[in-house]
């Protein structure tokens, strides 16, 4: 087999694909990863010339639900990331090869692409007892995980375990799981943040750094702005019922079933920034709180210590679409700052009524 | 003598596995299983609400992403005598339905295929005669020479690339490969169709759920609500929605999944005398049709197959001390009591204690303590779980979907019903019982559409909601069916928290390490006698590994720095 790497376009070219098919193909991934049409030029450039960067995809202290998530991605072509966009070159959850050949395939890769692989981690490492608490071939996974990011172009954290420990590192943390931040340094990195993230925000970050050959702009807690500058709270379509005082007082109450605020059942949608008031799940279906659930926050460091989830936050800073993560800051896991007061203040002005349709005998 | 070969990692599964096996003469003579990946989860949902505790237990895993969350939800309504209305329950079933298609469409073609399919060889097939045997099989509408021919194109492209990314040190060409190279296409072909379509599947989970992986639960019915004249709740698009995705679903599995396992099981037919292991089979059952409380009225039956005699089914109850135990004998953890004892989950103990190598390490003592699962037994007895274990139980039930279904597939493999207790049997099972849920689904599709049309919209119960309703201290169990066998979770709750949690899942049963009576669990005794042609391609252990579909991250959860689990927690 030849050593010359076919760009994205050989590939579809070969494929019988059109170039327009391809120009459509650029589109979507441009959609996707939030780039502005008149940036569409840039991501076909990339596209085109580039060969498909090789990824090794590692799991610690996890349960898959990231990987999962990813090939749930909906895009035309991103469903076939893995032959045309990336070349995927260890993933215990896809490849063919199982133990030394596993292994050997990493490190192939780890060497032929030294400086060059893009690696992302999938679960936390546990740093108690050390280390026995997550091996793989008999090494621990904080060996693994500091051996291949010394040579990594960058590193990219799938979801909550990676970016911030998840359920594991919830009280009282019994095996000591750490993020991938707390355990090795020096490295570009990019926090994908959600348990999971949604599919097409991972495709789309993928995308970001295949196009632009940079990382994507992040907050101050490392994860891409594009998708998570923004509160669950802002985008939500229910906001309007929120700003005027209706509120779901009960599961399946009358006002649930009107698609009323869910605030009072427990949503840290004030608090938690992501994409799922505009990009949606699994193609843009649904999202928690379009389908009667609470927001429980699974972007945000430390959401499960921030319970019970059906307990409604007591505060929460922040006012409108113009308060970002940067400026509120890690105050939005603690729900303890003043300044929510006024958030509440302004909509009990905008409607005096805290549900007019209540007070309505029997509806209309 | 003997030699040792180590597997680590297992992949293509969930979680982290390694298998230790001594092979002479070509053949297994002894086997080790080992999960080597430990949370904590137990300890972490102590002192929490129980109504939290589905989304806790929900993340011990993605691949089999609900099962959990149904386990812990039914738990708590165990607990608190609650009782779903009937809305909810056929919206649980329906998310079920949904999970088991997915997830053993995804098992076949993502995680179990590349055992059976060569994928190199597929570069040398004539894409007209891949139509040919696609058109011979299925009715299913890709099937033309072009289409496989593009396929393929694809495939050599990819391959001339240099970079073979998941395919890469795979073990192509290996003399356990049988299937001719137009076959081989076929299977690459649908490797590619199946993951574009199990992204569809789960969009129920998102319509019922809000989000697919982890869709969102309710201790009590469903979280969304029912109302056909408003456009922010479960209304006539929506269950369109459904149903479209139920029709699709059936279609896929019934013109492409079915098919194929069927045309693959054929060429592998030497697979059915292998694999076959423990001759006991547990399942608790589950999609109820009359309530979770009648268990008569469920689709997979609940109970037990002991060696393997189909003519009786023994009762099985998860609340008795003395049915089902958890053993340490070979677990890194410490009982107060001692290696020996077993302990039933409601007086569970977990006190980890790693005693294995110091990382890195070549081989684990497997005299000794050599993995993070314990070890369940019902009354002192090893149990297979799972898909096979399902349909044998269900069999024995005398269930006449399982029974003519069951009958039908040996029938066109042309094999007697001993192939069922083999890898390729475990394998077929789990299609069978694919087409008997796509089916079931409809008609849990059509009674919600039914008690909808009658005025019927509740899909959640207030009552004991509220923490304030329940008693000071109450004692709980869910169980359930997941993809991969029986699933229980047992709650103690005291003064509106958790006290004690404890899961017992699949995979444990399945691929925990020996009992102190030596016995072996699931993995460890189908792996005995499975041939090895070349020890250092380990295809064939990969086969009967996959053919249980392991999910190690389910199954290693325990861990209690505190020692026993004694409500000690104090109360917020």
């Amino acid at each position: 087999m030849s050593d010359h790497r076919l760009t994205v376009w050989e590939h579809m070219s070969s494929r019988g694909y059109t170039r327009r098919d391809f120009a459509k193909l650029c589109g979507w991934l441009a959609a996707a990863a939030g780039i502005e049409a008149t940036a569409l030029r840039d991501v076909a450039y990339a596209l085109e010339t580039k060969a498909r960067p090789p990824v090794v995809w590692f799991h610690f202290q996890e349960c898959t639900c990231c990987s999962e998530s990813f090939i749930r991605s909906s895009h035309p072509i991103v469903a076939d990331i893995l032959l045309d966009t990336v070349s995927l070159d260890y993933t215990l959850t896809l490849m063919a090869a199982a133990g030394h050949q596993a292994e050997e395939a990493l490190h192939n890769t780890m060497k032929k692409y030294k400086g060059q692989y893009l690696m992302v981690v999938e679960g936390s490492v546990p740093t108690g007892a050390g280390g026995v608490y997550c091996t793989i071939a008999g090494r621990t996974a904080l060996e693994i995980v500091q051996e291949a990011a010394k040579d990594a172009l960058a590193i990219v954290n799938w979801g909550n375990c990676a970016s911030a420990g998840c359920v594991q590192a919830a009280k009282p943390n019994p095996t000591s799981a750490q993020p991938i931040h707390k355990v090795v340094s020096g490295k570009p990195m990019i926090n994908v943040q959600g348990c999971p993230p949604i599919g097409e925000v991972m495709a789309g970050t993928i995308v970001h750094l295949l196009t632009f050959g940079r990382l994507p702009e992040l907050d101050r807690l490392g994860r891409p702005k594009a998708f998570y500058s923004r509160r669950v709270h802002d985008t939500c379509y229910r906001r309007p019922n929120f700003d005027a005082g209706l509120f779901v007082e009960s599961f399946d109450d009358e006002n649930a079933r009107k698609g009323y605020c869910l605030y009072k059942m427990g949503c840290r949608g004030p608090v938690t920034y992501n994409a799922c008031g505009v990009t949606r799940w699994n193609n843009g279906v649904s999202f928690p709180i379009q389908s009667g659930h609470p927001c429980i926050g699974c972007s945000e460091a430390g959401f499960w210590d921030n319970g019970p989830f059906y307990t409604h936050l007591p505060s929460f800073p922040g006012f409108g679409i113009e308060a970002t993560a940067d400026k509120i800051g890690l105050a939005a896991a603690g729900a303890t700052v003043a300044g929510v007061a006024a958030h509440f203040a302004v909509t009990k002005l905008r409607d005096k009524k805290s549900n007019p349709d209540q007070d309505k005998k029997g509806g209309e | 003598m003997a030699s040792r070969i180590v597997v680590d990692p297992i992949t293509r599964i969930e979680g982290h596995l390694r298998i230790e096996a001594e092979v002479k003469d070509g053949r297994i003579v002894d086997a080790y299983s080992s999960g080597t990946m430990v949370r904590g989860l137990e300890i972490i949902l102590q002192g929490r609400d129980p109504r939290d505790a589905w989304a806790f237990t929900e993340r011990a895993c993605g691949v089999c992403t609900t099962v959990h969350a149904l386990a812990s939800v039914r738990t708590v309504e165990n607990a608190l005598g609650i009782t779903v209305p009937p809305n909810a329950e056929l919206i649980r079933n329906l998310m079920f339905c949904t999970q088991y298609m997915q997830d053993h469409v995804v098992h076949f073609y993502h995680l179990h295929a590349l055992d059976w399919v060569d994928v190199v060889s597929a570069l040398k097939a004539d894409p007209a005669r891949t139509g040919d045997v696609a058109r011979s099989i299925s009715r299913w509408p890709k099937s033309s020479p072009a289409y496989f021919q593009d396929v393929q194109h694809r495939l050599k492209a990819f391959a001339d690339s240099g970079q073979l990314g998941i395919f890469a040190n795979g073990y192509w060409g290996h003399p356990a490969y049988k299937l001719p190279p137009e076959v081989n296409l076929l299977g690459v072909a649908h490797y590619l169709e199946a993951l574009e379509w199990q992204k569809e599947i789960v969009k129920i989970h998102t319509i019922f759920g809000g989000k697919n992986p982890h869709p969102n639960y309710l201790v009590g019915g469903v979280p969304c609500s029912i109302n056909p004249e408003e456009v922010n709740a479960i209304n006539a698009e929506r269950l369109g929605y459904v149903g479209k995705l139920l029709n699709d679903a059936q279609v896929f599995v019934e013109q492409v999944y079915i098919p194929d396992l069927l045309a693959v099981a054929g060429f592998y037919k030497d697979w059915a005398a292998i694999g076959g292991g423990l001759e006991n089979y547990l399942a608790y059952g589950d999609l109820p049709t009359n309530g979770y409380g009648d268990v008569k009225g469920f689709k997979f039956p609940r109970g037990i197959v002991l060696g393997r005699n189909l003519k009786e089914v023994v009762p099985v109850d998860a609340t008795k001390p003395d049915e089902i135990q958890e053993y340490i004998a070979h677990s890194w953890y410490d009982y107060s009591d001692g290696d020996q004892a077993g302990r039933h989950p409601w007086q569970g103990e977990t006190k980890l204690n790693y005693t294995g190598p110091k990382p890195p390490y070549q081989h684990l003592n497997v005299d000794q303590k050599y993995s993070w699962l314990k070890t369940p037994r019902w009354k002192g007895q090893a149990m297979e779980v799972g898909p096979l274990a399902r349909m044998l139980v269900a069999y024995a039930s005398g269930n006449k979907d399982a029974q003519e279904l069951v009958g039908a597939v040996l029938g066109k493999l042309k094999v007697p019903a001993t192939a069922l207790f083999s890898t390729l049997g475990r394998t077929a099972a789990r299609g069978i019982e694919t087409q008997l849920i796509a089916g079931w689904s409809k008609e849990f599709y059509g009674q919600l559409l039914a008690n909808i049309k009658q005025g019927d919209l509740r899909t959640f119960t207030r009552e004991k909601w509220e923490p304030s309703t329940w008693p000071a201290e109450a004692k709980g169990v869910g169980l359930s069916e997941a993809p991969r066998g029986a699933l229980a979770h047992w709650i103690v709750i005291k003064d509106g928290k958790i006290a004690n949690y404890q899961l017992v899942v699949p995979s444990t049963w399945n691929a925990s390490p020996r009992d102190p009576k030596g016995q072996r669990s699931a993995y460890e005794a189908a792996l005995i006698g499975t041939p090895v042609a070349n020890p250092e391609q380990p295809l064939e252990i990969l086969r009967t590994i996959h053919s249980f579909d392991p999910c190690i991250a389910c199954a290693v959860h325990l861990y209690d720095e505190q020692g026993a689990w004694d409500y000690q927690v104090s109360v917020h």
